[in-house]
């Protein structure tokens, strides 16, 4: 592991009761990184990230921050970091321009120094017009990006995103998405949980796939599809002419000519090398419907956590 | 490595001041209905009592009983005030606003957190009280000026009720269970730690169990400090309430870890 790592775990274990919900997670940053953290709920991700922050001590493994080992010196490594948390948890009582100030008071960063600051933040996050408004007046994307811009008041150099865009609409995660790209731009650290697979193929660089507490692939987006996915999907859902399902077609000609053909509801996922059968016989079948795209994370992780829900 | 023991011994940062900064910003916005609330439930009671009931009394142990009443109102609205803020306030901000978990964000700590509270808490707690006394003082009821000394015992009273209170709110499910609270310590103490009437008045049992509660060392404290007199044993009084402070928060810390550090 490199030693300049930003963050490296090694080993971690944390148990609740009799059930082991971190098993064994090794993974480091490199600085300037988008490293993503994804898995179903319940696989360990905020509990990964919990650990990472001193929130709860580790039954095992050790883990460093910004060269500080946590939990023993977490309030040091938390002076850089910035936390976009799940949930928001803006403070109520305060408007957005409050919200700041005193967020940062938190790191003993001087009011002289938070006024300056807050501008460029407000201007970040597209709220400059709203500084004195109160939070409950704000839409559930302007909340997120006064999180994300609360998460910035002390100039971090390494930023925890938990879930960031659960939640939003379209809009409002594109921006988010853009904002994320120029933190990067600038040469911040982040770490970011999702179960959104388009957005950790976007943003991230490396990902780890969690489930059940461990790490089960670990990779750059584009070579874990390579090195999991036949390279080309074929999406399979609705009613043919005859009362024909998806099933029905798979049954008949879907996993005679995919190389592998999985079912999720009523949808029938075919992965292949070659489309072009399938697409000929769909496009016989009539108004049986069908989605052509190319393999995506979302095939990697479906693979290798399984099709049934998660609760 | 061994997990985080809850038992361990609290280690603060300054930065607790921030959280403390952070409630007395979210008051001053509300200060005047807060103060004013604050003022109208001791005020009825000292008046109310104080003027209905003390026509009908000659005098209680030397005092005129509206002035005997006024040290017990001053010790009781403190304890409110505590009650209320480290319960209800602090379970809004620990549970329903998140407050705390964003704070632990940044580089403080749960016990940073937490002794920011209890201090909050005693702060507040410290204007309800004081706003009493000087009440009290302008109705002529403050012979001495040894009723100054008055002043930092509010400030104690309130660390060892905000202390009780957030056992509660480190145990609490919801805000319905602090009606417990309230009516199995807090109403029984108004009513048999001498707020209202001398302890002498009640049974030998009832007299022994009261010295056991954290109100009836106040009022002991208070009501003879208010008429000009060095209160007898007041060493042991303030040992007492120095005792609920720090076991109640301590108590209190290892609880809230062992509820949120998990």
């Amino acid at each position: 592991m490199n030693a300049a790592a930003p963050l490296a775990a090694i080993g971690l274990r944390k148990s609740y009761g009799e059930r082991e919900v971190v098993c064994g997670v090794d993974f480091a940053l490199q600085p300037g990184e988008c490293f993503g953290l994804l898995g179903p709920n319940g696989a360990g991700k905020t509990t990964t990230l919990r650990l990472c922050l001193g929130l709860t001590d580790p039954d095992g493994g050790s883990i460093t921050v910004l060269g500080k080992p946590v939990p023993q010196q977490a309030r040091e490594a938390r002076m850089r970091i910035g936390v976009v948390p799940q949930f928001d948890n803006l403070d109520p009582d305060f408007t957005i321009r409050e919200n700041l100030l005193i967020f940062g008071r938190y790191f003993d960063i001087p009011d002289t120094t938070l006024r300056a600051r807050i501008p460029d933040l407000l201007e970040f996050a597209g709220l400059s017009s709203r500084a004195d408004a109160r939070i409950q007046t704000l839409s559930g994307g302007m909340k997120r990006r006064l999180t994300l811009a609360r998460a910035l008041i002390n100039d971090p150099e390494l930023i925890f995103l938990d879930e960031p865009t659960t939640g939003l609409d379209p809009q409002a995660r594109h921006v988010i998405w853009e904002r994320l790209r120029n933190l990067l731009k600038q040469g911040k650290t982040l770490l970011l949980t999702t179960h959104f697979m388009e957005e950790a193929e976007r943003l991230c660089s490396r990902v780890a796939i969690m489930d059940h507490g461990k790490i089960i692939a670990e990779g750059e987006p584009r070579s874990l599809i390579a090195q999991h996915i036949e390279p080309q999907v074929i999406e399979v859902y609705g009613e043919g002419v005859y009362g024909e399902g998806a099933p029905d077609w798979a049954d008949r000609f879907g996993r005679k000519h995919a190389e592998r053909c999985e079912a999720t509801g009523e949808t029938i996922f075919c992965y292949t090398h070659d489309p072009a059968p399938l697409i000929t016989d769909l496009d016989a079948c009539g108004d049986l419907r069908y989605l052509h795209r190319r393999a995506s994370l979302e095939d990697v992780f479906l693979k290798l956590t399984g099709r049934e829900l998660r609760d | 490595m061994s997990n985080r023991n809850h038992w361990a011994l609290p280690q603060f940062s300054l930065r607790f001041t921030q959280l403390w900064r952070r409630n007395l910003l979210v008051w001053r916005k509300l200060a005047i209905p807060s103060m004013l609330g604050n003022l109208a439930d001791p005020l009825l009671y000292m008046f109310g009592l104080g003027y209905g009931l003390g026509r009908m009394l000659e005098d209680v142990n030397g005092m005129s009983y509206i002035g005997f009443l006024a040290a017990g109102i001053i010790c009781s609205s403190t304890m409110m005030s505590a009650s209320f803020e480290a319960m209800y306030s602090a379970f809004s901000r620990m549970q329903m606003q998140k407050t705390w978990e964003a704070i632990l964000n940044a580089p403080l700590t749960l016990d940073d957190v937490v002794l920011g509270e209890l201090v909050w808490a005693a702060s507040k707690s410290f204007l309800s009280g004081c706003a009493v006394l000087v009440v009290a003082t302008v109705l002529g009821l403050v012979p001495s000026p040894l009723a100054l000394a008055v002043v930092p015992l509010i400030f104690l009273t309130g660390l060892a009720f905000a202390g009780l209170g957030l056992i509660m709110t480190a145990l609490s499910p919801s805000y319905d269970f602090f009606m417990y609270y309230f009516t199995l310590c807090v109403t029984p103490m108004m009513l048999l730690c001498g707020v209202f009437f001398p302890l002498d008045q009640l049974p030998a049992a009832a007299q022994v169990a009261a010295q056991l509660l954290p109100l009836t060392h106040a009022v002991s404290l208070a009501r003879p400090l208010v008429n000009g007199d060095v209160p007898p044993s007041w060493l042991l009084h303030i040992a007492v309430l120095a005792v609920y402070a720090l076991a109640g928060f301590y108590v209190a810390l290892a609880l809230t870890r062992r509820r949120l550090l998990k």
